[in-house]
């Protein structure tokens, strides 16, 4: 999908003056905390889970090669492929032939995040190849031609509202006046239309959530079941996947699952998970005729190899995305691309580039809530941090902030100067807002003021007062 | 206690010295009731957060060692802030995390440092405190996010305003949520943060209190300048001054009385 992340603080006020989107984020951002908190409390030894989940994924990274050359030669093995891709473009470019060369005129897709993080659907019907979104909230959001605003959830954004009057615009075909109340109708109407594109797709292409290195197996989880209809009925599977995503054995992708529909949608499990391993076969009719795999870097080894490496445990599962209180407000497509709330902040600059993200890093309170709730146990606000560090280093923070810390700092750093200062600048202020309490606009304080008052100091600081209550005492 | 009264260093954390006084006479009142002897170290500014949140990590530590230096020889070093205790507690060794000599210093400093109520009740203990003040009122408690998160302070000031006569506790439905103060993040994002507030403010006001307490001073200005620049009257005060009775001086924000 379009990178907006530069205009982060533009996108992030439209979507606050927009009621609609407002009053969607309200409502679930409510109940998917709720449902979060109701799962973990029927599972006692959740936290213990997290501790093994982020165990496992560690493993995994620390011998990432060992892992992902072991899934290679399973996948070879049974007769799939997998395909190693630096970028986007050569990701593009590597599903663009496969799908030439099984003759494609249309794909069905499961949801994808890598499939946007790449742009794939733009570039397939550039070359005259239609990509067919089967996910209920895709294909809801590629109709109106938008971009996902949830990793999970692409189409929260939007109300049951908004959706029915995009069904009755988008599918003319049916009566005008029928019900779309009730979201079963909607999930109905979009499975009867997308019922024959499932039938006529030469390909269909998922994500992946779990990669399994000793069986060479791919693991999908959803909840409509059409990532299952999306990889049997197409003659070619082709599956897209950040590298990140191996781990070594079965048993280490099932704890991790555990965690994964409780964090996100708090289910106990999702309703489909599916283990696709290689070709179909006599005894396994539902496998494909040809499978690739196609594993995508697109800067997550540079990840791999610095501060920044924890982020890959991310099985983007949502949980900080819906705890939020900044992604509350402002909701998913403010942050520009594809990946948004806390974890988007870190993983943005580390994949687009910290010139093409500088503002998402920042724009967080540390509230520490994404922390609290990420199954994995990722440092997400120590991350932003980094990102923080690295602009101040490179200078890239503005000029005048630089310049105010320094200032600061500098007092800060020589009590005697400080106390002079402070004691003589609070006691002005302090004086001037005592009769009104508060000050309604303050010179170098716009930021605070354009929202709220600035309370008036008591006036002389405590270490003058205290001071002088010990001298007096002696 | 063995060895006489526990000495206890103040850090008075740079809002309160600045801006609310009273809030440090409220914390001294406190210690030296529960029989602490107090000392407030002159040389001390601030905690070095602005610097460390910025990504000035060079002038976070500089600002550290200083503290570190001030604050060295004393049985506890307490802070009126989550955020500031957990600036010490949490983020201090991390800064030194490459310098092994330093990182001993910041985990001893570290060790010794609490927030204020979570001392007197973790540290101190309930019945070490003499009985409390009275205070005529319904409250409701904002949990700052360091506090809570950094600290696992969230029980403490609760179990210590149980014990204040007459004051009766109202939770809301979101007193954990961030009210979107942040540092920094307030002027940088005034927008945002200003939404994040107003969602705050409405979870105080349907409590339906008379007065919001908490324990640190950002957040505590940040929902009374949004509470009064929408023309409510809900009254907003540092916990310690309930704890300690110092209720006769104004709430935040508001006109002195002459
Ligand atoms: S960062 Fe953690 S909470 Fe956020 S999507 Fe990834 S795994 Fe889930």
């Amino acid at each position: 999908m379009k990178v907006s992340s530069p205009r982060f603080k533009d996108n992030a006020r439209e979507a606050l003056a927009d009621a609609a989107l407002r009053e969607s984020l309200r409502s679930f951002t409510r109940s998917f905390p709720l449902k979060r908190q109701e799962a973990i409390a029927r599972l006692p030894e959740f936290d213990q889970l997290r501790d093994i989940g982020r165990a496992i994924k560690d493993h995994s990274l620390e011998h990432l090669d060992f892992y992902l050359e072991r899934f290679e030669a399973q996948v070879t093995a049974r007769g799939g492929q997998v395909h190693w891709c630096r970028d986007a473009a050569e990701a593009r470019e590597t599903i663009l032939r496969l799908c030439r060369e099984a003759g494609a005129k249309t794909v069905t897709k499961s949801k994808s995040m890598v499939g946007e993080e790449i742009d794939l659907n733009d570039h397939l019907e550039t070359h005259g190849i239609q990509p067919i979104e089967t996910d209920l909230g895709e294909y809801i959001i590629q109709v109106r031609e938008e971009s996902p605003s949830h990793i999970l959830a692409p189409a929260i954004h939007l109300s049951s509202g908004q959706i029915a009057d995009t069904f009755r615009d988008k599918h003319p075909e049916l009566p005008a006046q029928r019900s779309l109340d009730d979201p079963q109708t909607v999930l109905e109407e979009a499975r009867a239309v997308l019922r024959n594109k499932f039938l006529n797709a030469d390909v269909g292409l998922t994500g992946a959530n779990f990669l399994i290195a000793e069986t060479g197996s791919v693991v999908v989880v959803t909840n409509e079941g059409n990532a299952d209809l999306v990889m049997t009925l197409p003659k070619t599977h082709i599956v897209l996947a950040g590298l990140e995503k191996v781990v070594p054995t079965l048993e280490d992708g099932t704890t991790i699952l555990r965690l994964l529909a409780r964090s996100s949608t708090g289910q106990d499990t999702a309703t489909y998970t599916t283990f696709c391993t290689g070709l179909g076969a006599e005894d396994d009719p539902d496998g494909p005729d040809a499978l690739h795999i196609v594993l995508l870097d697109n800067g997550r080894s540079e990840m791999l190899a610095g501060a920044f490496r924890e982020m890959l445990r991310c099985i983007r599962c949502g949980a900080c995305l819906n705890h939020c209180p900044v992604y509350a407000q402002i909701g998913g497509h403010a942050y520009g691309w594809v990946y948004s709330g806390p974890m988007g902040k870190v993983l943005t600059p580390g994949l687009l580039g910290l010139d093409h993200a500088a503002d998402l890093p920042n724009a967080s309170s540390f509230c520490g809530k994404c922390e609290e709730v990420c199954p994995m146990r990722i440092p997400l606000p120590k991350m932003m941090r980094s990102w923080r560090e690295r602009q101040f280093e490179e200078k890239r923070t503005p000029a005048r902030a630089r310049a105010g810390l320094r200032l600061w700092a500098s007092l800060a750093r020589r009590p005697a100067l400080y106390r002079w200062v402070m004691g003589l600048t609070f006691g002005v202020l302090g004086r001037m807002g005592r009769r009104r309490g508060r000050f309604r606009r303050m010179p170098f304080a716009g930021g605070w003021t354009a929202v709220r008052d600035f309370p008036a100091p008591e006036g002389k600081t405590f270490l003058a007062q205290w001071a002088e209550r010990k001298a007096s005492e002696r | 206690m063995p060895g006489g009264p526990p000495h206890v260093a103040l850090f008075v954390t740079c809002l309160v010295d600045l801006m609310r006084p009273s809030v440090g006479f409220a914390a001294v009142r406190l210690l030296e009731t529960a029989g602490c002897r107090v000392t407030v170290p002159a040389d001390q500014t601030c905690c070095g957060q602005p610097a460390y949140n910025s990504g000035d990590r060079a002038d976070a530590r500089a600002i550290a060692r200083q503290v570190i230096d001030v604050f060295q020889g004393f049985d506890y070093v307490v802070v009126p802030s989550g955020s500031c205790a957990g600036m010490i507690r949490k983020h201090y060794p991390e800064l030194f995390a490459d310098d092994p000599q330093a990182r001993g210093r910041a985990e001893d400093l570290a060790g010794r440092t609490h927030e204020l109520t979570s001392f007197l009740v973790d540290v101190l203990g309930l019945d070490a405190l003499g009985p409390m003040a009275g205070f005529d009122g319904t409250a409701t408690y904002h949990d700052g996010c360091s506090g809570l998160r950094e600290l696992g302070v969230k029980a403490q000031p609760r179990a210590l305003l149980q014990r204040v006569d007459g004051l009766s506790l109202r939770e809301g439905e979101a007193a954990e949520t961030c009210c979107g103060f942040g540092g920094t993040f307030c002027v940088k994002y005034p927008e945002i943060s200003g939404a994040m507030v107003d969602a705050k403010v409405d979870d105080l006001l349907a409590t339906g209190a008379d007065t919001v307490l908490g324990g640190d001073l950002g957040c505590l200005f940040n929902i009374a300048g949004r509470l009064q620049r929408r023309g409510e009257k809900l009254r907003v005060r540092h916990v310690a001054e309930i704890l300690a009775g110092m209720t006769d001086g104004v709430a935040i924000g508001e006109p002195v009385r002459d």
